[in-house]
């Protein structure tokens, strides 16, 4: 069958059975629009600023194991998409960009709207394509599904210049692709795993510290067996929330900058530290020469061998798949009858409840007037049963977001993490709530972080997405006040919020419901009021306590155990 | 155990990658962007047109090499990588150096040139080039060797590097 090249991009997203497609329309990609136009099997979800098509595309693969796609224009709109794109590429989420680019006779000559894609985002992406053959488009196009949901995951961006699209050729969707120089290792090393589970079995003060690559591997059944075979304390990184259910007895709470006191100890002063799918991060372990100061020994599963051995030297490296290394562990601990040291196990439990009961979350409503942040997320994880779909903003509202709502499944937590993009809550709730229609989904985000992309409320009301905004409004950069107060003596260096827009005015003439909230009475009612209008996106800005700060807190480059408790630490 | 050693020792790092335009950018952006050393690189088509050989010397603590080796494993279009270093291995580095040859000094040349197996490849009434190939070092003493005010320009193709006996390195 002759297609021109519109068609055949078309023809392959509706080959690799995409649904939504997150875009804007441009110059470069008129012939891709207008294909689109004239079929119905992929959905457009026309955004507001590019920025958003990505990070909805994002949100979208973040809740289900798809992959996002998106679609920008050569110039603005790909150097729009950037943002979006680094911040899937630092949490390594699957997606599939594509970007039009000026006709090729004009690619070098500072044609209109040109700009070096591929070479601009050469260094976010998990890999790029630029396509200079129409012939080349479908096989492309399949790499670049294949790259982002293959191995470490991560953003393929395919660069389309203009005449390619219109110029014809045979299509043929090839049904499967490998790459000479890009075969992943799935299955684990079987020495490497054996000795892994003797020193778990020898284990005295054991703890098991897991990250998103369990979310991403949709591994949170085959750990959670492990977790309780074992017996051991588990921890989850902020991208790996949901990995292991948070309400469980053996769960210790999120670890690192803003972990618990719990996960913190137990993380420092285990003696064999299991890490699955998560990467040592500075935000997690502090100061490497401070972790590296207790001894004991390290077990590393992470599809990726560059994540081993970056920061923290291990000992037991596992390059493998989590789903399939922890099916070959556990397959391995059925297989022996030796049982984990129950004595020293139950001395261990005993100093990690000692320190649980530091009760490092606790927080007090009732003695002022305010509205605690930390209340209004213990309201929402009550008022959804704990079984929304949350995303976030970047700041103080996404740490309580983090550490008062208990994520029981995985992804149901939606934040960006390793760029940290203010901006990336609402967009993000947009994707989740198309891929799950008819599931409460929630949006917890600041009263600067929402107007990073607050334009999204247009989107919402196209698409009619009954997403529930949860604005902790404190009038701050909460996060950025936050260590002026710690580190630069109170002096709140532009981070104060002037000139704020009536948010609940806002969203109405946007055509939503919003509600303000300034009594600690009110919250749970807005809450409930909020889930109870199924259909429509009801947007609370919530006046909180503007001097609550977030604790515990790990000063950056300090060791773990160095936590600041509360204020009265300071 | 010493993790983070300071250490740095020079590595001969050679990979076979995909003859694409772009892949350069990606190995030497993946330098840039992490602040890994390059002293110098190395690429050309192989005898299968589609890979190319890349040859690059870099230096570092073992764990920030290892890391090198893993990030450019990493690159997509990235089919092998091997640290030549790790063992007995050869190097060989192209020098073509054009001297002021007049007067006495052009005897001298010639006669420097031939110690050092050189070859005169471009003669003039006033200038000579002379072609060389070695080992760093050889090059290195060569130009030590001779009078720096002769030296009009000298330009080094940096090393390419190969492993010896067996040690094969193919798709
Ligand atoms: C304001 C702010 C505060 C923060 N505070 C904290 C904090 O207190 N605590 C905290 O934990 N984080 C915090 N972070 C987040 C932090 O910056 C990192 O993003 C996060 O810790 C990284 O999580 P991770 O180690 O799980 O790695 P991820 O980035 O999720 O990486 C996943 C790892 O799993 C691997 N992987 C992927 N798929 C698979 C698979 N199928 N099989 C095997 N391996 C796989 C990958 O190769 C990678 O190594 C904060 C961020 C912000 C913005
Ligand atoms: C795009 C971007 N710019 C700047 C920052 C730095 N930053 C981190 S948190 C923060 C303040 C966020 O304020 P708000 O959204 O009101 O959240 P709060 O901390 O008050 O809860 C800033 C400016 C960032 N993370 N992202
Ligand atoms: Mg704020």
């Amino acid at each position: 069958m002759v297609l021109t090249g519109a068609e055949i991009v078309i023809r392959c997203l509706q080959e690799e059975k995409v649904d939504y497609l997150f875009g804007y329309p441009g110059g470069a990609v008129l012939y891709i629009y207008d294909e689109l136009f004239k079929q119905d099997k992929v959905r457009h979800v026309l955004v507001r600023h590019e920025q958003a098509a990505i990070h909805a595309a994002d949100g979208y693969a973040r809740s289900t194991d798809k992959v996002g796609v998106a679609l920008v224009t050569s110039g603005p709109g790909a150097t729009n998409a950037v943002t979006g794109i680094a911040t899937a590429y630092c949490d390594s989420i699957p997606m599939v960009v594509i970007s039009g680019q000026v006709p090729t006779a004009a690619i070098g000559q500072d044609a209109f709207q040109e700009v070096d894609t591929v070479g601009i985002t050469r260094p976010c992406v998990k890999h790029n394509f630029l396509v200079r053959d129409v012939r080349d488009i479908a096989r492309t196009i399949k790499k670049a599904f294949f790259l982002a949901r293959t191995g470490r995951p991560g953003p393929v961006l395919v660069d389309i210049p203009k005449d390619i699209t219109a110029q014809k050729c045979e299509f043929d969707y090839p049904q499967s692709v490998s790459i000479r120089s890009y075969n992943p290792v799935l299955k684990g090393h079987q020495g490497q795993i054996k000795k892994a589970l003797q020193l778990l079995l020898e284990a005295k003060r054991p703890m098991i510290y897991t990250g998103g690559g369990v979310v991403l591997g949709d591994a949170s059944d085959k750990l959670a067996t492990l977790v309780r075979k074992l017996g051991f304390p588990c921890t989850n990184t902020l991208m790996g929330l949901g990995g292991y259910p948070a309400t469980d007895r053996q769960y210790v709470g999120m670890l690192g900058m803003h972990g618990t006191y719990e996960a913190n100890m137990g993380m420092h002063y285990c003696d064999v530290l299991l890490a699955v799918g998560a990467r040592f991060d500075d935000r997690v372990i502090g100061s490497p020469a401070h972790f590296a100061s207790e001894p004991r020994k390290i077990i590393h599963i992470d599809i990726d061998p560059s994540s081993i051995s970056k920061r923290v030297k291990v000992d037991v490296p596992i390059v493998g798949d989590v789903g399939e290394v922890l099916g070959e562990m556990l397959a391995a601990l059925d297989a022996t009858t030796e049982k984990p040291d129950q004595e020293s196990l139950a001395g261990w439990w005993k100093q990690i409840e000692e320190w649980r009961r530091r009760d490092c979350l606790k927080f007090n409503q009732s003695d002022s007037g305010l509205i605690k942040p930390q209340y209004v997320i213990q309201k929402l994880w009550e008022v959804t049963g704990g079984d929304a779909f949350v995303t976030s903003d970047v700041g103080q509202h996404q740490m309580w977001a983090a550490q008062y709502y208990k994520f029981d499944k995985p992804r149901r937590w939606v934040n960006s993490g390793g760029l940290g993009t203010m901006g990336f809550g609402l967009p993000a709730a947009m994707g989740v709530q198309l891929a799950h229609p008819g599931s409460p989904v929630a949006c917890v985000t600041g009263e600067a972080s929402i107007q990073m992309n607050i334009q999204e409320l247009s989107t919402c009301k196209q698409f009619r997405l009954p997403i529930k905004v949860v604005m902790l409004n404190n009038r701050y950069l909460g996060m950025v006040r936050q260590w002026q107060e710690i580190f630069h003596g109170n002096r709140y260096s532009e981070s104060y919020m002037d000139a704020l827009p009536d948010f609940a005015r806002l969203a109405e003439a946007y055509g939503h419901v919003g509600i303000r909230v300034d009594q600690p009475g009110d919250v749970e009612g807005a809450l409930r009021e909020a889930f109870k209008r199924k259909s429509e996106l009801v947007f609370l800005d919530i006046q909180v306590d503007q001097t609550e700060n977030v604790y515990p807190m790990v000063q950056g480059g300090k060791g773990l155990t160095d936590m600041i408790l509360s204020a009265e630490d300071l | 155990m010493k993790f983070h050693n300071d250490t740095s020792m020079r590595h001969v790092i050679s990979l076979v990658i995909e003859n694409e335009s772009g892949a350069l950018s990606r190995v030497s952006g993946l330098f840039s962007a992490r602040g890994y050393n390059i002293e110098s690189l190395t690429v050309a088509p192989t005898e299968d047109a589609s890979l190319s050989r890349m040859t690059i010397v870099t230096s570092g603590s073992d764990d920030i090499v290892e890391q090198i080796t893993k990030q450019l494993n990493k690159l997509v279009e990235v089919v092998k990588v091997v640290d030549l270093s790790e063992s007995a291995h050869i190097e060989r580095e192209l020098m073509l150096v054009k001297v002021r040859a007049t007067g006495k000094d052009r005897d001298e040349m010639k006669r420097l040139a031939d110690i050092f197996r050189g070859r005169i490849i471009d003669v003039t009434d006033t200038t000579y080039v002379i072609e060389l190939t070695g080992t760093q070092a050889k090059l290195d003493s060569f130009v030590g060797a001779i009078d720096a005010g002769l030296i009009l320009e000298t330009v080094r193709s940096g090393i390419c590097g190969v492993g010896r006996g067996e040690r094969v390195l193919k798709v």
